[in-house]
């Protein structure tokens, strides 16, 4: 898995917000189209595309896309 | 055995999503409606409790159906907001409904994958011998266990009581597939209990995470890991009871969710490859009524929809963590609309 595909899969949940602004460095939680509703779509989202179970603790220890990336990656290798 | 009917009974007082400007930011308001697709909820008056809308569900279902209350062997109460903690709140609906003595009756205690089970215990008492019918009544007022200030749970909550008949005939077969694993106790809890003493602190309200405020004696829910365990777990076991029936989705009329929010149920449907129309959904109207919710959804959409043989899947989930699905011919089940309280 590649960590740009996975930046374009998260970037896709997002409406209002500029795709070009998110990148691996971002600290997704300070975005202004964060919210809890959208945490659901990210867990959906790499359920479906990664296969992966991702827990809300997961979420809560991530602060950047890269972290979500990593763990992600941990769970599919 | 079968379902041979079923009636729901809902309070007449609705709460409108949209006015909970005090609890959601107003510009985020209608996004949080349309993810969770709950426009309105029917929350119970203080002195309504499941068991009194199951009362007039059950009430309902006699008159409809010409039953005589003589004529039950088995009740069961599926709830978690029973009228006492001691007795079973069965034993009450027994005397109230007219129901004989010899009557055999018990409260049955899960979340929102309750009436699975439950009727998977009524199907198994009416497959003995010297019973002929058993009356589920399966009932929730998550309104008196919720805390109005909690944006996570409030929300989503509304209020219901179900009675379901089930009795010996040539209906067809049906199978369950029930599941359970307890190391999730701690992502739907109430924290008080025997294990938790209840004081008076139990009683205050605190703020805890994100805001969010609660007394010990409230519903808290990691609405993360409720997600993540219902779409990790609910298509797999819809897929399981498909496969060991050897049946598809498209031999499927119905297939009947847990209405949990309605972000979820899409995202089943997705995955599930279901056609939509297939799905009925009663979450915009009544919220997500724990267990009730099952024959709360087919009493509000299938209503006059399951004359002669439908192949219905129902699935719930939640609480434990616990979750089943069955799949049932369902033959002329008189399906009642919902009443009000």
């Amino acid at each position: 898995m590649s960590i740009d595909q996975f930046i374009e899969n998260f970037t896709d949940l997002f409406d209002e917000t500029d795709p070009d602004t998110i990148n691996e460095t971002t600290s997704f939680k300070d975005l202004e189209e964060w919210s809890s509703l959208l945490a659901l779509s990210v867990i959906a989202m790499i359920d479906e595309e990664y296969d992966v179970e991702f827990r809300g603790e997961d979420i809560r220890n991530s602060n950047t896309v890269e972290d979500l990336y990593n763990i992600v990656k941990s769970r599919v290798e | 055995m079968g379902i041979k009917a079923l009636t729901a009974c809902v309070p007449q007082d609705i709460v409108y999503n949209k006015d909970l400007g005090y609890l959601i930011p107003e510009e985020e308001i209608e996004k949080t409606i349309n993810n969770i697709g709950i426009e309105q909820r029917r929350i119970a008056a203080p002195d309504v409790t499941a068991s009194d809308l199951c009362f007039k569900a059950a009430q309902q279902l006699f008159a409809d159906n010409n039953i005589e209350p003589d004529s039950i062997d088995v009740l069961l109460f599926m709830s978690q907001t029973a009228d006492y903690r001691i007795p079973a709140t069965s034993c009450l609906l027994q005397h109230r409904l007219g129901l004989p003595r010899e009557t055999l009756c018990f409260d049955i205690t899960l979340g929102c994958s309750g009436y699975l089970f439950a009727l998977s215990a009524a199907f198994a008492y009416a497959s003995m011998e010297g019973v002929n019918r058993v009356l589920l009544l399966d009932g929730e007022t998550f309104s008196k266990i919720v805390n109005r200030r909690d944006k996570v749970d409030w929300p989503l909550y509304g209020d219901a009581g179900t009675a379901t008949l089930i009795e010996k005939g040539e209906y067809g077969d049906s199978t369950f597939i029930l599941n359970t694993d307890g190391s999730g106790e701690d992502t739907l809890k109430i924290h008080a209990g025997m294990r938790n003493p209840i004081t008076a602190e139990s009683c205050v309200e605190r703020e805890r995470e994100d805001g969010n405020i609660r007394t010990d004696l409230e519903v808290y829910m990691d609405g993360m890991d409720v997600f993540n365990f219902a779409i990790s777990k609910v298509p797999k076991s819809v897929k399981q009871l498909l496969k060991e029936t050897e049946r598809s989705v498209e031999d499927l009329d119905y297939l009947v969710f847990h209405q949990a929010n309605r972000f979820m149920m899409d995202f089943f449907v997705k995955k599930l490859k279901v056609s939509p129309d297939k799905v009925p959904y009663c979450i915009h109207k009544f919220g997500n009524t724990s267990s009730a919710s099952v024959p709360l959804t087919i009493s509000s959409e299938l209503s006059g929809r399951l004359a002669g043989d439908n192949l219905v899947l129902m699935s719930g989930f939640g609480a434990g963590l616990s979750w089943g699905s069955a799949i049932m011919n369902m033959r002329d089940c008189n399906v009642s609309p919902v009443i009000e309280y």
